[in-house]
């Protein structure tokens, strides 16, 4: 059984003369990393919104279509019962951390859950160590940088042992190097927890070839849904002018068989490719 | 024309943030300036519009000394778009916040509308014309802030990581725009960690690290050299990796000439 099953889902915002999003069929299974991308405007915040059940339920708006995660349906469950089984990541940290130390923010999850202190102790002390920030434990989150305090908020979800994380652009506000820690660790939470993934992310050359699957959005509706490699190289992503990787390109300018067939999505895939040509 | 000479400029006690930097920028030029985290780049476009003044060394816009001026005087020459939006934005809907500075600035009242009709068009705001900002997405409330600057017409343009939250879509949008700006004859400096971004538009980079100015060239040019690149804690561009991985003769930032590159490394494998 899917843990996302998201069926004919529309919605539009209250007030809001075109639907945000339109006829969406989207099924995702546990474990799977998912990439989501699409131009701005898209759709793609108003769909993350919709799978912790904050829209329609906080929100308002025309909703139609359901929304199943983990077996819960959004709309006839409590945000808060969702929340249990789908954390969100948001693009601005600071919109999200509140408390005076990393401990107490990362601790107030589980605290909220009334579990025994023993129990928070322990769930603190293995996201701080997860997420690689343990040393940061008496800091204030706001002396933190961009990335350390995105990690925060990450391991601050993870003591809600969720099993999906959904991340809206968390990267568009860090710099490149501490973006490509933070999109690795994703895939190593992904991989060793089995945490369901699913990203919301513009730089596309960072990730594609650590998902295993890619979903573009485009004017409210799923307009390409497969293996990276396969979205990568259609058509339709040239189209719409997703931030396609440059080894892609370059590939496609190539026009040798070899290559395009295997469909390389890194620089090292594709010397790997070139070097391996036979005359 | 800019000119920063010898300039040093520390917050509070701790080391300085910018350490000796000399910089000339012509007028007209297009420029990047790139560096990791706390590398001086938000410091030193400070300097340009007088928000900071230097400690030791001048600081010389369209040859005024910034000590001897105020910001507000600055402000219409330096046009400077902040990083975080919110930092900017205050009006009840898109339409005002555009007004806003066109208004203080005494334009007539059928050149502030004209202006904003154009912003509105350029920018892809049109259909928001009477939301509030803060009901705009994130890259919309971004290109706003950018609008509402490049609504006055200062003739330096200074945007401080523009392309955070853009699809690629707008960012080539965007730089067509700043290009055209360009070409009309303004300086336009952006500073960035969008190396793509700077390696695919920008004819110009300025390198800093740790308060330092580290280099300053053709993008080409310095966003080839690895040792560079590392030094100051920079990604490299995606084609100089490739050019890399593939050990190409002459590693570039260009498409077409990387594509050239391994076609010949192919026929030379054949040969």
């Amino acid at each position: 059984m899917p843990i996302i099953e998201v069926q004919s889902l529309y919605y539009s915002y209250p007030g809001s003369k075109e639907p945000s999003l339109i006829d969406i069929n989207f099924k995702a299974n546990e474990g799977e990393f998912v990439v989501i991308s699409g131009p701005s405007g898209c759709g793609k915040t108003t769909f993350c919104r919709a799978l912790n059940g904050i829209i329609p339920v906080s929100y308002g708006g025309e909703f139609k279509g359901s929304v199943v995660v983990d077996g819960l349906e959004t709309t006839k469950h409590q945000v808060y019962e969702i929340a249990q089984k789908v954390a969100l990541v948001f693009q601005n940290p600071e919109n999200q951390l509140f408390c005076t130390s990393v401990e107490r923010e990362v601790a107030f999850g589980p605290e909220n859950l009334a579990l025994s202190r023993e129990e928070i102790r322990c769930r603190v002390d293995e996201a701080l160590e997860m997420v690689g920030i343990s040393h940061l434990r008496e800091k204030s989150p706001d002396e933190l940088s961009g990335g350390e305090q995105q990690k925060v908020a990450i391991a601050a979800l993870l003591t809600m042992r969720p099993k999906v994380l959904v991340l809206d652009e968390p990267t568009a506000n860090l710099d490149p190097l501490s973006a490509r820690s933070f999109l690795k660790l994703l895939a190593r939470l992904n991989e060793e927890m089995g945490v369901t993934v699913l990203l919301v992310e513009h730089r596309l050359e960072m990730v594609s070839h650590l998902a295993d699957r890619c979903v573009i959005f485009d004017g409210g509706k799923i307009v390409l849904d497969g293996p990276p490699r396969e979205v990568l190289y259609s058509d339709t992503a040239s189209r719409l002018g997703i931030g396609v990787p440059k080894a892609v390109l370059v590939a496609k300018r190539l026009k040798l068989q070899e290559i395009t067939k295997a469909k390389p999505l890194t620089s090292w895939e594709l010397a790997d490719l070139v070097r391996g040509i036979k005359p | 024309m800019i000119r920063l000479e010898d300039v040093t400029f520390s917050y509070a006690s701790s080391k300085p943030a910018l350490s000796h930097v000399t910089l000339e920028i012509s007028d007209g030029e297009f420029v990047a300036i790139i560096g990791e985290n706390g590398a001086g780049k938000t410091t030193l476009v400070k300097h340009l519009n007088g928000l900071l003044k230097p400690e030791s060394g001048r600081v010389l816009v369209c040859g005024v000394d910034s000590r001897e001026t105020t910001v507000a005087t600055l402000a219409r020459k330096v046009g400077l778009v902040f990083q975080n939006p919110d930092h900017q934005l205050f009006a009840e809907t898109v339409e005002k916040e555009l007004a806003f500075a066109l208004v203080n600035f005494g334009m007539p009242k059928e050149k502030v509308s004209e202006k904003v009709e154009w912003a509105l068009e350029e920018f892809e705001l049109k259909q928001y014309r009477s939301r509030s900002p803060f009901l705009l997405s994130g890259g919309e409330r971004k290109r706003l802030a950018l609008a509402s600057v490049l609504c006055y017409d200062p003739e330096i343009v200074i945007l401080d990581e523009p392309t955070t939250g853009q699809d690629s879509r707008q960012k080539h949008r965007l730089a067509s725009l700043l290009k055209r700006l360009n070409e009309q004859g303004k300086t336009v400096l952006i500073v960035t960690h969008d190396i793509e971004f700077v390696s695919d538009y920008i004819p110009r980079v300025v390198v800093m690290s740790g308060g330092k100015l580290v280099a300053d060239g053709p993008t080409g040019e310095c966003l080839t050299r690895l040792e560079l690149l590392e030094r100051a804690s920079l990604i490299s561009p995606q084609l100089a990796e490739i050019s890399w991985d593939l050990g190409l003769k002459s590693p570039s930032i260009d498409l077409d000439f990387v594509v050239a590159g391994i076609n010949e490394m192919i026929r030379g494998l054949h040969g």
